[in-house]
């Protein structure tokens, strides 16, 4: 009742001033993204910009032909396989991390620090600088080592941020509780720790996934002789001017949305279970 | 003895990620700072020890103009996603009644954050573009009776850009902020006969400083440190520091990369000293 009568108090005008600009920001954000969704299915004869030319399948049909965007499959399998390669290390060395930061130990503001800096290094010195030392050290730089260890150091402080927000709210009485029952460490860890926590790795997971999909920086001189994707794109902005650009751009996107879409329906079920069984 | 253990286990715990810092971020950032005084020729780079790479990196008026230029559009953007950020942050935290609301309407605004920089850039293009959709609507509203040249491939584009892939940046350390202070603080002040822009002035704001220092170091960081954005939306008609680095990286002058990202380096170092001095960050998680 008490919230009825709450939703009913009469809004000030400036709620509605501020409304009307959070509305045009969500335009803004979404817009652009519309425009090249329509445009994807652009006509065979059409153009970059409108008007739309008739409509037709015709660019995405074009992605699947090497002639004319490169290597769109290679690049895609080796984006989704750095990602998910990516995604399994964050997540496991995040949460190890969350949890020896719940005690003070020697050099936990070193590491803390360094977490800071590689979010603030700009992605091109890491690029830079992987990239000089695989040359010096005469490695071959390859994706699935100095272009994973490029992305490990972005997506590693998201990961890390994300366990001490979670930690610092954490109640380690229902630990202390498992071991008075008897459990182990990793008995504590498995059957408290890990179901408590659980949404937020999925929220760690979604984000170092699709960091390490979409980054292009960091990749630029670690990916070695085969391209990610978003190489991949970024030659295309030089060289292609059709609207199969468009069309990649709207997969691309769709599969962003598909994968933000898995991670909160996870959540939402691990949430319902973990209400069912309380 | 129990502490020993559990300190032991700390150690444990945190080796992986201090391996991966230790190879990937300090010993890379190590060899730019040792490649910054080496030699070059046009096939490979020779160990040496000259101040060349500093001496013409400093000396070059270039060097200067870009700067000037690559803080130009960090002051821009960093005022932009400011006031979009705030005024944003501000209607989810304190004119967005429910939880639930709160929630979806912030998703609303995270979301494209997950998706392809470059792709958001691209999209701007049957937007801007000479014959693209702004043009012809103000073409056909008889506003312009020309196509407006300016709004791509220019600084305007290039700021737009920006302000629209990092006003995200902007927006979640100040909504985070914002949710933290204490709502009787704000019924105090209108007791006391605050106006509504009183209280947002003096209570608010001030509150919000924590987040509005977080998201201004890593707006204005991500900008300094940018190039590809400039590189897109500019066509190649203006500078910043990371496309000098790029371009360098390009022409395989790789000691003379480095000394610009050494430059580059201190100079983000500089800003974020600066702007820390407003804020414990390990306070605000």
């Amino acid at each position: 009742m008490a919230l009825l009568t709450k939703t009913r108090e009469r809004r000030p005008t400036s709620f509605y001033f501020l409304a009307a600009f959070f509305a045009l920001f969500v335009l803004f954000l979404y817009g652009p993204m519309l425009t090249i969704f329509i445009l994807s299915f652009q006509g065979e004869n059409g153009g970059l910009t409108f008007p739309m030319n008739g409509f037709s399948f015709h660019w995405f049909g074009n992605l699947f032909e090497q002639q004319a965007v490169g290597d769109f499959g290679g690049s895609f399998s080796r984006s989704l396989k750095l990602g998910l390669i990516v995604m399994v290390v964050t997540v496991v060395v995040s949460f190890m991390a969350g949890l020896a930061f719940r005690k003070r130990f020697r050099g936990d503001s070193v590491i803390f620090y360094l977490a800071i800096a590689s979010l603030i290094v700009p992605s091109i010195l890491i690029s830079l600088g992987i990239g000089l030392l695989f040359n010096i050290v005469e490695w071959q730089p390859q994706w699935f080592t100095s272009a994973l260890g490029a992305h490990l150091t972005w997506t590693f402080p998201f990961g890390l941020l994300i366990m001490f927000a979670v930690f610092n709210r954490f109640d380690p009485s229902y630990e202390e509780a498992a071991r008075d029952l008897g459990a182990s460490n990793w008995q504590t860890i498995q059957y408290v720790v890990l179901p408590m926590v659980g949404p937020s790795l999925i929220g760690v997971a979604m984000f170092s996934f699709t960091l390490s999909y979409d980054e292009f920086a960091r990749t630029l001189m670690t990916a070695g002789a085969l391209n990610t994707l978003p190489l991949e794109i970024y030659g295309m902005t030089t060289n292609v001017t059709t609207p199969v650009l468009y069309a990649l751009g709207t997969v691309t996107t769709g599969f962003s949305f598909l994968v933000i879409a898995l991670a909160l329906g996870t959540v939402a079920i691990m949430r319902r279970r973990k209400g069912q069984k309380a | 003895m129990a502490s020993d253990t559990s300190k032991r286990s700390s150690y444990f715990l945190i080796t992986p990620m201090a391996l991966i810092f230790a190879v990937f971020l300090v010993i890379p950032l190590l060899t730019i700072v040792v490649v910054s005084f080496w030699d070059y020729d046009e096939y490979r780079i020779l160990p040496d020890f000259i101040f060349e790479n500093y001496n013409y990196l400093l000396g070059s008026s270039v060097t200067w103009s870009i700067y000037l230029n690559t803080l130009k559009y960090a002051a821009l953007t960093w005022v932009f996603t400011l006031l979009i950020g705030f005024t944003v942050a501000y209607f989810l935290a304190f004119h967005v009644r429910s939880l639930t609301w709160q929630i979806v309407l912030f998703m609303v605004c995270t979301i494209p954050f997950w998706t392809s920089n470059i792709i958001r850039m691209i999209s701007w293009i049957p937007f801007l573009g000479r014959n693209g959709l702004l043009n012809s609507a103000l073409i056909n509203l008889g506003i312009v009776d020309q196509p407006l040249e300016f709004l791509l491939f220019s600084d305007f584009a290039v700021v737009l850009a920006d302000v629209h892939l990092y006003a995200l940046f902007m927006v979640v350390p100040i909504f985070n902020s914002m949710m933290r202070i204490d709502r009787s603080l704000i019924e105090a002040a209108r007791d006391a006969g605050a106006s509504g822009f009183e209280t947002l002035k003096s209570v608010i704001v001030p509150l919000s400083k924590p987040g509005i220092a977080i998201g201004s170091i890593f707006v204005i960081t991500v900008v300094m440190g940018d190039f590809i954005t400039v590189r897109l939306m500019s066509g190649g008609q203006s500078a910043s520091v990371g496309l000098q680095i790029s371009n360098e990286i390009g022409l395989l002058q790789y000691p003379a990369a480095a000394a610009s990202a050494v430059v580059l380096l201190i100079t983000v170092l500089l800003i974020v000293t600066a702007l820390l001095r407003l804020v414990d960050i390990r306070k605000e998680l």
